[in-house]
């Protein structure tokens, strides 16, 4: 066991800490002489030596000088060109580097070139003596003995409880955080409202879309009507509203029973959120028919009501059921059948109530 | 007494005024009594010493930088739009911090160059305590007596993320707002409690208006304050202990050798502080950190290819990107007593991360259970003379760079022109086979070299020089060593495996068993430093014969 | 499958003999026409564009879009798919095809700008498609702000907010649009090339192209203010930049102040 690759020619010590008996050891020789450096020998080197600091420290005040000048004689604001701010950046920051590096580099260099390089040892101390801890063991007892909290376990007793229970309105005070999740995360701007359809309309401008603007191969990201005219979280409904809606071939998609008129003539509408961790999955190959999320690759295969191909997410994207109203607008027949967006918790109930 | 006192008092009286301010400030807190105590403290000198002093000086620079930035930016997520001189964002919907990030940009002078400066920094800041971490790991100075300093550097690691992560997400752009979004996603897939963490942290449902100005405080106050105490604790703890030191002549566990404080090391130290700033301000003068004008504001509808979070949050993305969702018909979600358990997303989030700070908290016990080695260490090992140590180092920061890699799995496809599925998967068989490699490869460049270290110390270095000698042969001449180099070569302990002991009932326990097995496994495969003996049978033969001797032990295993 | 694009390049080098023949020969009155028009209106084609587009097509792209561009197993049909497809596809050299493979790359263009003209007019005569966008529309007089609002809702997903390109699943790509003409890249939008979707004039109005199009050309021009761009990549590039380069300087400095000086 011991002899593996092992290069020593005994073994010795059996005590993993033992190490080596100290004969078989070669001795410290003690910190090597000391060496002289040119500048210490030649009055000229250190001279030398010396100009060489004092240009840095001088290149540090040319530094600052560029920094002035840079900051005071370029101005920005309305109509300044890229370019000049991009001048301006490089300026000051030549200047500030030429200051500070003027300055470090000097420093470091006298301390190298003139001052003492002579290595001396210092004694460790031990980090605690023995005397010391015996001396607080006693100051200890003593301080416990003169409260006489072990004689009176009433006392410690209660104040224990005390302290247990002190924080806990400190903890109390943040539960006006944020409100309760309740159903929020279970439903979208989609559903219908007073029995009219959602229109499905463009992401930004909000203008509603007919089914014919949508040809093979297009994808179009959708939000839904009214969204823009929101003034209290706009962007929350967002977060969960937007859509993807894209064309296909109405052959190459399979759905599943009770999905057949959720789409029109092959244009479906699938959740833009990840059912992973919410980035917007807004990549489609409109060849492959496959939606890829750009934050974690996450594949979700169209064809086949974006079940997962690759990737970590886990569940295929939430479809919006679709059909065309009266003036050929694309709407929103319902909510989404279930929430969208990552997983949580209390996910699987909301969805079963959103079925029932 | 007390007027006896007054009149014994020496009446020291300074010269110059500086000298008269001086005294009065050091009557009143004694300062002669510090500089007498640290003016001449010994510092070793090594380069790898340097990136704590990175990670603190880039701190300060945090500081100062970041205090200009407060200045000027507002944390409000309140819609405005944008009016500034960044022609393609006029007009555009926007909040007033990313409104108030732009304006930092393109119309305070010098504020560009402050925002770069202060992310720079934060990036080395972070990688500087990395390497740092890497330096103390691999020479062993986390050993007694300085596992809790150890403990404390760890917490700084975290805040130090913390401080990057708070940070990252402030200016409310398009790639930090998607950044929070999968934060969010992540916080929901904690059983039980995870909704509503998440709604108490954005102030209701994502985004809300809530959080910027939430992680702002966090950022500019909590952190950094948690920061400042941690390293002063560090320090503290540093000055209690000495500097370690690399093994050499002159050097051992009793002394500490190096220069004084005064002038040579505070010189040393106090310009490398003006060097780290240069440097940063290079950075920040010619590269672009964070344009964050590329990006436009948050909106939940658009993101960016290649949105990635910064580099040291990296390896947690990377794990997410690596954990499939499903394999074969397996589902990692599922529905468990009608509620859902989204392990697709609590695995990769917290297990990897998990187990890399929890043994990065433990090792040093966990090292010196195995070893029973309770003695204090003020020399630090040679990566190499601790082959076992080096080789677990080195397989988990694989481990952690293979994660790193993947959160750049995209890059990697686009950059090197092969398909990013490919990546993946040959990531995923990296993440499991990559540290088992590492670890090998590792050790056995560890013991290769002290092979080396032993060839050197008995039979000198190699001079390139060959000799023809009279009877035709050819040899190459090695120059022996003097005893400072040899010792620096010898000069290490190499522990053979600890057997199990009975404890006091003298019965061997199950836990003890354990303990020697892993003995075994560290010390096992060892080379035992050179000695005198061996150097003395050296110089009665010739080379050669040495050679051959060498030859034929090693074939002998 | 070199031997094989080397024949296949044989029937080409032909096909421009005859054609430098006709153009010095007799074709000149009709050449002068054609560069006349297309600088009125790039989308008008005469009969005789038509008719030398076919010839190039029979000789060059037939073999896989199959003859009358009624397409085969190793390509589409062409029929409908507009003079904009052809122009974009010829015109950025990804066809002809070099190889078979995830997707065709862009290369140095193989045809010059008469030729990518003529087989434009004979496949926009097979059927109704996307034309080659108006000039007006590639003044890049546009709104920026606009445009890059379109950019981001639109296109940064695939091909990054700075338009430095990304990827898609294997081994497909978005390519970075830096150097893309205006012309191509509204072309791209209108034929949706390989796995790109279409942008149809009903999804993002011709306006709404020309605002991305004077947003793409603006931002590349101005640069990016804060110096060097490292590649426009986001964090994975700045955090490989100050592992290597920031800690790297940092090192070097350190080893020197720890050196002793001779």
């Amino acid at each position: 066991m011991g002899n593996h690759s092992d290069g020593s020619p005994n073994h010795s010590g059996t005590v993993a800490t033992a190490g080596q008996n100290e004969v078989e050891k070669f001795q410290d020789p003690g910190i090597p002489p000391h060496r002289l450096r040119l500048a210490d020998t030649d009055p000229k080197a250190a001279k030398r030596a010396e100009r060489q600091v004092a240009v840095l420290f001088g290149a540090s005040v040319v530094g600052t000088l560029i920094f002035l000048v840079a900051y005071f004689a370029i101005d920005l604001g309305e109509g300044t060109s890229i370019a000049t701010i991009r001048l301006q950046n490089a300026l000051l920051g030549v200047g500030t580097a030429f200051a500070m590096l003027g300055i470090g580099t000097g420093i470091v260099h006298w301390a190298k070139a003139l001052m003492p390089d002579h290595e001396v040892s210092e004694e460790r101390h031990p980090i605690r003596t023995e005397e010391d801890r015996l001396a607080a063991v006693r100051i200890v007892d003593d301080i416990v003995e003169e409260t006489g909290i072990k004689r009176r376990p009433l006392i410690r007793n209660t104040l224990l409880g005390a302290m247990a229970l002190a924080p806990l309105p400190a903890i109390a005070v943040f539960g006006d955080l944020g409100p309760r999740p309740d159903r929020a995360l279970s439903h979208t701007m989609w559903a219908p409202q007073e029995g009219k359809l959602k229109r499905l309309t463009r992401d930004p401008d909000g203008t509603p879309i007919k089914a014919s603007d949508v040809t093979i191969g297009s994808a179009f990201h959708v939000i839904p009507e009214g969204l823009n005219e929101l003034h209290e979280g706009k962007l929350n409904e967002k977060a969960k509203a937007v859509v993807l809606l894209m064309r296909l071939d109405p052959a190459s998609l399979n759905p599943s029973e009770g999905r057949e008129d959720w789409s029109y003539n092959g244009i479906v509408a699938y959740s833009k959120i990840c059912t992973h961790v919410g980035c917007p999955v807004a990549l489609y190959e409109q060849q492959t028919h496959h939606l890829l999320c750009p934050c974690h690759q996450s594949t979700f295969d169209l064809t086949n009501e974006c079940k997962v191909i690759f990737g970590p997410a886990s569940r295929p994207l939430p479809q919006l059921p679709i059909a065309v109203d009266a003036e050929g607008y694309l709407v929103a027949t319902s909510d989404f059948n279930e929430p969208v967006g990552p997983s949580y918790w209390e996910r699987d109930e909301h969805e079963r109530s959103i079925k029932s | 007494m007390s007027a006896a006192s007054r009149a014994e008092a020496p009446a020291f009286v300074a010269k110059t005024k500086a000298g008269r301010i001086t005294d009065f400030v050091d009557a009143r807190v004694g300062g002669s009594g510090m500089l007498r105590e640290f003016g001449r403290k010994v510092f070793p000198d090594h380069w790898s010493f340097m990136f704590g002093e990175v990670a603190l000086y880039s701190f300060v620079i945090l500081l100062l930088s970041g205090t200009f930035l407060t200045f000027f930016f507002d944390p409000s997520m309140a819609e405005t739009r944008y009016d500034g001189s960044y022609l393609p964002l006029k007009n555009v919907e926007m909040s007033v911090a990313y409104s108030s990030s732009l304006d930092i940009s393109f119309d305070v002078r010098g504020g560009l160059f402050m925002r770069q400066v202060h992310h720079w920094a934060a990036l080395l800041f972070v990688a500087s305590i990395g390497v740092h971490m890497l330096r103390v790991f691999f020479t062993g100075a986390f050993r007694k007596p300085r596992e809790m300093n150890w403990v404390v550097g760890s917490v700084l690691l975290i805040l130090a993320m913390a401080a990057g992560f708070t940070g990252y997400s402030l200016p409310d752009d398009l790639l930090s707002g998607n950044g929070l979004r999968i934060i969010d996603g992540v916080i929901k897939a904690i059983p039980v409690v995870g909704t509503y963490i998440s709604f108490f942290l954005f102030g209701g449902e994502f985004p809300g208006t809530a959080v910027i100005g939430r992680l702002y405080m966090l950022h500019i106050l909590l952190v950094p304050a948690l920061i400042l105490l941690m390293i002063v604790l560090h320090l503290f703890m540093v000055v209690v202990h000495k500097h370690t030191q690399y093994p050499g002549p002159g050097r051992n566990d009793g002394n500490v050798v190096g220069y004084p404080l005064g002038p040579v090391y505070a010189a040393k130290a106090g310009g490398f502080f003006f060097i780290v700033f240069g440097v940063i301000a290079l950075m920040a003068a010619f590269f672009t950190i964070n344009p964050i004008w590329n990006y436009g504001p948050y909106d939940p509808s658009p993101v960016s290819a290649g949105t990635q979070p910064d580099w040291y949050i990296g390896f947690v993305d990377g794990a997410l990107r690596l954990m499939p969702g499903v394999i074969g018909d397996f589902h990692f979600e599922y529905v468990i007593f009608g509620y859902t358990l989204t392990l697709n997303v609590l695995l990769p989030a917290l297990v990897p991360a998990g187990i890399l700070f929890t043994v990065m908290f433990m090792y040093p016990w966990i090292e010196s259970w195995i070893t029973k080695d309770t003695r204090e260490h003020h020399v630090l090992d040679r990566p190499r003379n601790a082959p076992t140590r080096t080789a677990i180092g080195v397989a988990g920061f694989v481990w952690y760079c293979v994660m790193w890699a993947a959160a750049g799995s995209d890059l990697i496809a686009t950059h090197f022109h092969v398909s990013l599925n490919d990546v993946t998967y040959w990531l995923r068989a990296l993440f499991f086979i990559g540290p088992v490699i590492a670890f090998v490869v590792a050790k056995r460049v560890a013991l290769a070299l002290q092979r080396k270290d032993r060839e050197i110390a008995l039979h000198g270095r190699e001079t390139g020089r060959i000799v023809r000698l009279p009877h035709g042969e050819f040899i190459e001449v090695h120059a022996p060593l003097d005893e400072y180099k040899r010792y620096k070569l010898v000069g290490f302990e190499s522990p053979s495996p600890l057997p199990a002991v009975p404890n006091d009932h003298g019965i061997v326990t199950r836990k003890e068993k354990q303990r020697a097995f892993l003995s075994k496994w560290f010390f096992e495969d060892r080379v035992a430093p050179a000695t005198p003996a061996e150097l003395e049978a050296g110089h009665g033969h010739h080379a050669p014969a040495v050679e051959a001797g060498e030859e034929s032990k090693s074939l002998s295993h | 499958m070199k031997a094989l694009s080397q024949k296949r390049r044989h029937p080409l080098a032909v096909i421009a003999l005859l054609l430098m023949g006709l153009l010095i020969t007799g074709g000149l009155y009709a050449v002068a026409t054609t560069v006349n028009q297309a600088k009125a209106s790039t989308t008008s084609f005469s009969a005789n564009d038509t008719a030398e587009g076919e010839k190039l097509f029979a000789a060059n792209c037939a073999t896989c879009h199959g003859m009358g561009a009624s397409g085969s197993q190793d390509g589409p049909s062409l029929v409908g798919v507009g003079a904009a497809a052809v122009d974009f596809q010829v015109g950025t050299g990804r066809m002809p095809m070099q190889m078979n493979g995830p997707q065709a790359y862009k290369k140095p263009a193989q045809f010059n700008d008469d030729q990518t003209h003529q087989l434009s007019a004979y496949v926009a005569s097979l059927g109704a498609g996307p034309a080659i966008p108006e000039e007006h529309l590639l003044d890049e007089q546009g709104d920026a702000a606009k445009g890059g609002e379109l950019f981001r809702v639109n296109c940064a997903m695939c091909h990054n907010a700075a338009a430095a390109g990304g990827a898609l699943t294997r081994g497909k790509f978005a390519p970075a649009l830096a150097d893309v003409s205006g012309k191509h890249i509204y072309e791209a939008m209108v034929s949706g090339p390989q796995n790109m979707p279409v942008f149809n004039d009903a999804n993002v109005t011709p306006e709404g192209k020309r605002d991305i199009v004077t947003f793409l050309k603006q931002i590349e021009a101005n640069g990016s203010p804060g110096g060097a761009d490292l590649g426009a990549l986001g964090p994975v590039a700045e955090g490989l930049f100050v592992w290597v380069a920031g800690l790297g300087v940092i090192i070097a400095f350190t080893i020197w102040l720890t050196s002793r000086t001779s």
